[in-house]
């Protein structure tokens, strides 16, 4: 597990990097670019989801240019960079929630344990029963808290018996349970924006997923409730792999063990498309900034 | 108001639970309930047909599983159906319905019968209920959808558990809509359920309904301030209550499921 | 939480294996297409059964003889098609007008927070669910008896009015207020009135909206037939109307009439008619479409 203390000293990268990105983009050595990503990500070993060479197309729209990017177990990956990069639409091609978006189609391979999951013969719904995702706004059903913990199991057929335990470990482990235990009757709508939000990981969990994914799971939620978020994910990182997107570049330096940086590149028909620019481990991307790739940094935007 | 008069004329008790109705006799009996009855007998069987297949089978399929372009072509094709006049389905529940499908099958059925009324009343309202639904559960967010989806389900699950539970109190409304449409629907039941009134639940008999007595009894020249004219309205005030009713608690139950997601 | 889900190699793959969708899930699917099928198939069902019904009396003497009882192989409905002919026309000048007034008011001058307004509009949704059959014993009690308007043309448009107002001014509102209000601010900006800008900028850039709805709405009226019953048009009528206090049928309620006889060359006439009527409908809905996309604005 890789130490996560670099907060205070990411304050000053972080403010650099929003007013333009001069510290990423000024001095750095030759860029390799060809490789996209850099020589620390080759040291996951064994990773729990292998991205080779992947493209996402709405229609004939190319959102997402070649992407090649491991995940490592039981780690947190964070995917920072502007926003129109792409980064949520590539963590949505992780579990097939692209499936749903008519026109969207995904190239290359997206290897789970080796297995490619927009092979012929893989079942999209399996493919969630594994990969489960936290959304941007939470989206807890108009049911009672209790419901919405047991959807998932009850959809996987789990016996009605098992369901209270299930329930009161599900919420237990997303740090939620002293909260609601006394009124897991009333709607999971009634619930403050953070506590609905830790009611969808939960929800998440109760299905035992092996990766989880959440789409900026904090850009709706005040401080407070952020940093609950964030403790409960470095808490489940422990048993889980999590791939998390997020606008926020010092959220990223807090949680993520691994960070990949994202940037849209716009091509010769002025069109926009998201591309991996560096994945490392987080402290070399926010303390190391030098080895990122210039040509993409400096003067693309700002 | 005529219906005033008729009720100094005759007790509202009488009116409300006698069981006989024969107001243009010369011995006049003013029970409303066997016209209520017939009312509710060929109201439920059009719901039989609407609700399941309305409200819960094309609804889902077009907002759940049909492509936008298959949506775009079949709600028109239910919109037509809609703007057939009563009349004619009238005309397509005696001569068809009854005539050759019913009397083939079971040879005990009347001319007028209220299951052919009923049946075809249900396909009339079939659009109405069916768009209405579909309205109600196309605005169910993305979010929730995408939730469940996440959570590994299939799109019955979605549908199912998801969707219509998300949109019951708009459904709930598009039926009572239908409903209150079905009971005051006038020509299909004048033409195809016949003008007997009759308190039965035998649905190859004939029935009167409120709404094809008034098109009756209306229909010859009543003199203003008899007896006869007066029950058009006693009888028509009953109708409009019913339905009033119905569309105010229908009306309401879209507003408050629109509350809910704005 | 105690096992953690963690699988290798090739048992990933026998787990994610697509068997295709279990049979409850394709057994759904297919019961969601039967059920729409049902309204498809009875819509098919009804076309085809009136058309060959119908179709060997529908020649010329349909429009150009009058009714008749005794002679089924000479009767025409010129009566009710002229009658039509006359109450629609006469429902359009009355509706119109009104619908469009009501809506401007309610759009342009109504404020939805005013309880009058609120109310209003609550009763024009309810108005617009109202059973047909009550709004012609309305027009029985009120208009035919109370104003003594009699069983005319006249009675008959004036409830046929009342009938279809709350569409046309639900729809007119719509149309209204799809006109940007970049539009009105230009014109009043410019120093016109509240009243010129309705009539001069708003009300053109609405019309083909409003047009669109009044179609939909007379074609509604145009096959109503439940009120008619309670004003007279069931009467035995063998000569075309000639002014707005003369009696009439129209052609719904002819139709009913025949099926109301009991032999079967009046059914044939009764399935004719349904035929002319459907066509008419069709012309008026095809032309409202046709409106409807040719002056579709992209604001």
């Amino acid at each position: 597990m890789v130490k996560r203390e670099l907060t205070n000293q990411m304050e000053e990268v972080e403010m650099s990097v929003e007013m333009g990105d001069q510290v990423l983009g000024s001095g750095t050595t030759a860029p390799a670019r060809a490789a996209g990503v850099t020589k620390a990500s080759r040291q996951v070993s064994d990773p729990v989801m292998d991205l080779q060479k992947v493209h996402v197309f709405y229609g004939d729209y190319e959102a997402v240019r070649e992407v090649d990017l491991p995940i490592a177990s039981r780690e947190i990956t964070a995917f920072i960079g502007p926003s129109g990069c792409g980064k949520s639409t590539l963590l949505r091609s992780f579990n097939r929630m692209n499936d749903l978006i008519p026109g969207a189609r995904v190239e290359g391979k997206v290897l789970y344990h080796g297995v490619d999951i927009y092979g012929p013969d893989v079942d999209a719904i399996e493919v969630r029963r594994r990969v489960g995702m936290v959304f941007q706004k939470p989206n807890p059903f108009p049911k009672s808290i209790f419901d919405n913990i047991a959807y998932g199991p009850r959809v996987l057929g789990r016996s009605k018996k098992d369901m209270d335990g299930i329930v009161e470990q599900s919420l237990t482990r997303a740090a939620l349970w002293d909260e609601v235990k006394d009124k897991l009757d009333e709607s999971g709508m009634a619930l403050s924006g953070g506590q609905q939000q830790r009611l969808c990981i939960a929800r998440c969990i109760a299905v035992n997923p092996d990766i989880i994914l959440m789409d900026e799971p904090c850009a709706s939620l005040d401080p407070i409730a952020t940093a609950k978020i964030e403790d409960l994910m470095r808490e489940l990182a422990e048993d889980y792999t999590i791939v998390i997107v997020t606008h926020n570049m010092q959220q990223a330096a807090r949680v993520a063990d691994r960070t990949a940086f994202f940037t849209a590149e716009v091509d010769g028909q002025n069109v926009r498309h998201g591309r991996l620019v560096e994945f490392d481990l987080t402290e070399d991307i926010f303390l190391n900034p030098r080895r990122s790739t210039e040509d993409y940094i400096s003067g693309r935007f700002g | 108001m005529p219906a005033f008069e008729f009720f100094q004329t005759v007790p509202i008790t009488d009116f409300l639970f006698g069981t006989e109705w024969a107001p243009l006799f010369a011995d006049p009996e003013f029970g409303v309930l066997p016209l209520v009855s017939g009312t509710l007998v060929i109201t439920g069987i059009a719901c039989l047909v609407a609700l399941p297949i309305g409200l819960l089978l094309t609804a889902m399929y077009l907002s759940e599983y049909a492509a936008d372009k298959t949506r775009r072509t079949l709600k028109p094709i239910l919109e037509i159906l809609a703007g057939i006049p009563t009349v004619i389905f009238g005309f397509f529940a005696l001569e068809f319905v009854t005539a050759v499908l019913l009397k083939n099958i079971w040879p005990q059925t009347e001319v007028f019968n209220a299951l052919s009324a009923g049946l075809v009343m249900g396909v009339m309202i079939i659009p109405t209920v069916a768009s209405l639904s579909e309205d109600a559960m196309s605005a169910v967010p993305r979010g929730l959808r995408e939730g469940a989806y996440a959570l590994g389900s299939s799109r019955r699950q979605v549908t199912l558990k998801v969707v219509v539970p998300a949109a019951l109190s708009g459904i709930v409304a598009a039926f009572v809509l239908g409903v209150s449409r079905a009971i005051g629907e006038t020509m299909i039941v004048a033409v195809a359920a016949g003008l007997q009134p009759n308190l039965s639940l035998n649905v190859f008999e004939g029935m009167q309904t409120m709404t094809s007595f008034i098109a009756a009894a209306g229909s010859g020249d009543q003199p203003t301030g008899s007896i006869g004219y007066q029950t058009i309205f006693a009888v028509g005030a009953l109708l409009f209550l019913m339905t009033l009713v119905m569309n105010l608690f229908s009306i309401r139950m879209v507003r408050k499921y629109r509350e809910v997601y704005e | 939480m105690t096992a953690v889900f963690t699988p290798i190699g090739d048992q990933v793959k026998q787990d994610l294996q697509d068997t295709g969708p279990p049979l409850k899930d394709r057994g759904f699917r297919w019961m969601l297409f039967a059920g729409l099928s049902v309204g498809i198939i009875t819509l098919v069902a009804l076309l085809v059964f009136v058309f060959l019904e119908g179709y060997p009396r529908l020649t010329p003497t349909l429009w150009q003889n009058m009714p008749s009882i005794r002679f089924p192989e000479k009767a025409g409905a010129q009566s009710a098609i002229m009658g039509s002919i006359w109450v629609i026309v006469t429902t359009a000048v009355i509706c119109m007008p009104v619908g469009v007034m009501a809506a401007i008011y309610l759009e342009e001058y109504g404020n939805p927070t005013r309880r009058f307004d609120r109310i209003v509009e609550i009763n024009i949704q309810n108005l617009a669910a109202v059973p047909s059959i009550v709004y012609g014993i309305l027009g029985l009690g009120v208009i035919a008896r109370a104003f003594a308007l009699g069983q005319t043309v006249i009675t008959a448009a004036l409830t046929l009015s009342l009938l279809v107002l709350p569409v046309v001014i639900i729809s007119s509102r719509e149309a209204i207020r799809a006109v940007p209000q970049s539009i009105r601010a230009g014109s009043l900006a410019l120093g016109a009135t509240r009243w010129q800008t309705i009539w001069k900028q708003v009300l053109p850039a609405s019309i083909p909206g409003i047009a669109t709805g009044a179609i939909l709405a007379l074609s509604r009226a145009i096959g109503e037939a439940a009120p008619l019953l309670l004003l007279g048009a069931v009467t035995f009528i063998t000569f075309n109307p000639d002014g707005l206090m003369s009696s009439y049928t129209v052609m719904p309620i002819q139709i009913y009439n025949w099926i109301s006889q009991s032999r079967e060359e009046f059914q044939v006439l009764a399935a004719a008619l349904c035929i002319l009527l459907l066509a008419i409908l069709l012309v008026m809905n095809a032309f409202a479409i046709y409106l409807r996309n040719k002056f579709q604005r992209r604001w």
